[in-house]
């Protein structure tokens, strides 16, 4: 029996706009503990968002970037759920109407070959705040620096049969994002983390087996690790006659495996609906034209022009 | 001396002649709620110093030639506006030590204009009712009748202007809020279009159909304190990017051949008798001032309630996530672990209504009942705002009760919770449609006061006030006031 393993990725890249996506705090790293919180970022009562439009700019960049097409009416909705980094109860993320949608990102591979990648949709919304564990002995802390922060969410079709494949992906997404100047892509800080959704099937199998979501995984070597390591254990049940629970998996690279960190079955029922403080984002082809003319020369487009106008290999 | 019951126009004459000082007024405003508030309960806090500073800076104002008709009135704030270093509870237990570090936007704006706020008003908890008793530090009642309520949720504003504590209070109005208690109190109150009136700072209920409003003793009252309230605020996304009227300078206009719709739904089998014989005498008095009465009809009136009391507490119970026991507010004691912190903070801090309506609007908005619910409830609302359009595209404005009854009376066990929510059936199309809509004082049954309410389109408020002063002009119901001499306290 030979085994295919399926893979679609979400990626968070941390734009990098000066401020937050809904307030005027700033949104630099590293700052001392909640220093970059005004009232909405506390979520005090009464406090109401504003979008930041530089965050939709940026999000108008990338799609174009990657060839996807520009949703001219998104609209924000709330993701309801409750944590204690998450101070609103709520995520304003974008769930019915995106502002970036379908489209396909060409990734070289090392063979010098095109890999072209489905995107799904890319979607803003806002990142939470962070438990600080080590800070107040017996308690736990909270930091709202980076609540707030504007995420732009970029979803794939399940394409990955490869972690080479992933990672040459992440590789070209970051390439592409630095080159936009519209994230940092910096791993270790957190701009850009991402989430594999890894199943396995039988070569040849047209149906998608129970998949795993693998969280944050902060670096290049990590990710091909947490798919190998994750991919033999799936393959292990399997084989055995057991199956795979769908929930979300932690990679552990110091005992290098991958822990269950919450089951999908007993997850939360987020409860989306349209967030009525915020209009919906309208973009014309004005807009557009405008943000697409600006544009550098992408790197695909470059790659392109080097090849057949210089002749350099790929 | 002020006498209570005056209007702010006549203060601001007697401020402006020097008869009478803004600190005088505020002394004044401050004894009376003093005397009359412990029996009353309509507010719940009060700010002396904060008064009295204010008043001072306003005599000093206009000492220094500064001159405007809200400079050195007093007024009270509904308990749900942000007021800086003033305690901001929206009468919950949730909330009862919070002290904003930000004025609302309503607030900012009132106290630029030089008004002097003497405290914040009692309401029914996070605005969640229609008579006041769910607020956390108990029940208002209405001067009128001191074993009815004052109705709700901006009861203890209503109560206050009625009471003569000060001329104005400011109101929020999801379903009702404004009106319904302005009628049972017999004072003047308006509900703005949705998006006139800045909601920053205001402590949000149902964001899609909350709106800030005046309560006052006149229409005239309301459109000057209008005139200070209204405006785009950046800090409001969904605040209208308009030019703000001079809502005053329309007043004197004639209604002659306003064609005034009256929805036959509205003098249904909900009304009481009393109420329809005194409305429709009203709107005889509109046509006897040259309006033309005009038939028309609202058939889904009676869905409205169902429809808000879908969408309203879904958005309520989003809203209300963040009073988590983490950052502020209420927190239990000694939390075992993170889900007995959220379980017990929440249990703990907020009351029934509340909780029943975060259940409501959490079970509406969960994944299996969301089509079923919550969808279907957009699409009568949407339904139930081209029909008010469509009649509105007739007539000038449209008419009716502003509630089912008068003032009923407190802890009346024999009111069921569907019962208490029929008390929105003639307010709640107003904010389905975000329509601006207002409560004259009409009359009394058995005496207790009536409200006839008026709503028109879009951004229309002028033309309600216009109607609404004309109204006052020909009679003297807004004038009546409840005899209150035998509360000493």
């Amino acid at each position: 029996m030979k085994w295919e393993k399926v893979m679609g990725l979400e990626v968070h890249l941390q734009l990098s706009t000066q401020s937050k996506i809904f307030s005027s705090s700033a949104t630099a790293f590293g700052a001392d503990a909640n220093t970059q919180t005004n009232p909405l970022d506390m979520a005090l009562p009464g406090t109401l968002p504003v979008l930041n439009h530089a965050a939709v700019s940026q999000a108008i960049v990338f799609g174009l970037g990657v060839g996807a097409e520009i949703g001219k009416v998104s609209r924000f909705d709330r993701k309801n759920y409750f944590y204690p980094d998450l101070p609103k109860g709520y995520q304003i993320s974008q769930f019915f109407e995106p502002i970036v949608k379908e489209g396909v990102f060409d990734v070289p591979l090392e063979d010098g070959s095109i890999f072209p990648v489905r995107i799904l949709r890319a979607h803003l919304e806002e990142d939470a705040g962070k438990s600080v564990h080590d800070a107040i002995p017996a308690h736990t802390g909270i930091d709202l620096n980076r609540a707030g922060t504007p995420l732009l969410e970029v979803v794939t079709e399940p394409d990955f049969r490869t972690a080479e494949q992933v990672v040459a992906y992440l590789k070209a997404l970051h390439a592409l994002v630095t080159y936009l100047g519209i994230s940092d892509g910096n791993m270790s800080e957190g701009s850009m983390r991402c989430d594999v959704n890894l199943s396995l099937r039988l070569e040849g199998e047209t149906e998608y087996g129970t998949r795993t979501e693998l969280k944050n995984i902060n670096s290049f070597r990590f990710i091909e690790r947490a798919i190998y390591v994750e991919a033999e254990r799936q393959q292990d049940l399997l084989e055995s006659g057991q199956s795979v629970v769908q929930e979300t998996r932690l990679f552990d690279p110091d005992n290098d495996e991958t822990r269950s960190m919450r089951s999908k079955e007993v997850a939360n029922d987020y409860r989306y609906f349209p967030d009525p403080d915020l209009l919906p984002i309208v973009i014309d082809d004005e807009t557009i034209e405008r943000i697409r003319d600006a544009l550098p020369e992408l790197p695909a487009v470059k790659r392109g022009r080097y090849t057949t106008e210089l002749g350099l290999s790929q | 001396m002020a006498v209570p019951f005056e209007t702010i126009s006549s203060l601001a004459k007697q401020l402006d002649a020097g008869y009478v000082s803004a600190r005088e007024l505020v002394e004044d405003a401050i004894a009376r709620t003093e005397r009359l508030n412990p029996e009353l309960n309509a507010v719940i806090a009060l700010d002396k110093p904060g008064a009295i500073a204010a008043a001072e800076k306003a005599d000093k104002a206009r000492a220094t030639g500064a001159t405007s008709p809200l400079l050195g009135v007093p007024m009270l704030h509904k308990d749900i506006f942000c007021t800086h270093g003033v305690q901001t509870s929206c009468a919950s237990r949730m909330l009862a030590d919070f002290v904003p570090p930000y004025d609302a936007t309503v607030v900012k704006k009132l106290n630029d204009a030089g008004m002097v706020s003497l405290g914040k008003c009692n309401m029914d908890e996070f605005a969640m009712g229609s008579s006041n008793e769910t607020s956390f530090f108990g029940a208002v009642k209405n001067p009128w009748d001191l074993n009815r309520v004052p109705g709700g949720s901006s009861g203890g504003s209503a109560a206050a202007v009625a009471a003569g504590l000060t001329p104005m209070a400011t109101g929020t109005d999801t379903g009702g809020s404004i009106r319904q208690p302005a009628a049972f109190c017999g004072i003047t109150g308006l509900k703005p279009t949705y998006g006139r009136v800045s909601r920053y700072g205001m402590i949000a209920f149902a964001s899609s159909m909350d709106q800030a409003g005046p309560m006052a003793r006149t229409a005239e009252d309301c459109a000057l304190v209008l005139n200070a309230m209204a405006g785009h605020d950046p800090l409001d996304s969904t605040s209208a990017d308009m030019s703000v009227p001079d809502y005053s300078a329309g007043l004197e206009q004639s209604i002659e051949g306003l064609r005034v719709g009256i929805p036959k739904e509205f003098f249904s089998s909900h009304l009481n008798d009393g109420v329809a014989a005194t409305v429709s005498a009203a709107i005889k008095e509109l046509e006897a001032a040259g309006a033309v009465i005009v038939d028309v009809s609202l058939p889904s009136t009676d869905l409205g309630v169902s429809t808000y009391y879908v969408i309203a507490p879904a958005e309520a119970s989003a809203n209300l996530s963040r009073y988590d026991g983490v950052r502020y507010g209420y927190r239990c004691d000694s939390p075992s672990d993170l889900q007995d912190l959220y379980l017990r903070s929440r249990t703990e801090g907020f009351g029934e209504e509340v909780k029943r309506r975060i259940l409501i609007g959490t079970f509406t908005l969960s994944a299996a009942s969301y089509d079923q619910y919550f969808m279907k409830a957009q699409q009568v609302r949407r339904l139930i705002a081209e029909e008010y359009q469509s009649v509105l595209k007739d007539v000038d404005v449209i008419a009716g009760p502003s509630a089912p009854s008068t003032a009923f009376v407190l802890n009346d066990g024999s009111k069921s919770i569907t019962d208490m929510y029929m008390e929105d059936v003639f307010t709640i199309g107003a904010n389905l449609a975000g329509l601006p809509a207002i409560s004259v004082p009409v009359g009394l049954v058995d005496g207790l006061p009536v409200g006839m309410q008026l709503i028109g389109s879009r951004f229309g408020e002028a033309q309600l006030l216009n109607i609404a002063h004309q109204f006052q002009i020909r009679t003297d119901w807004h004038s009546l006031t409840p005899d209150l001499e035998g509360l000493t306290g």
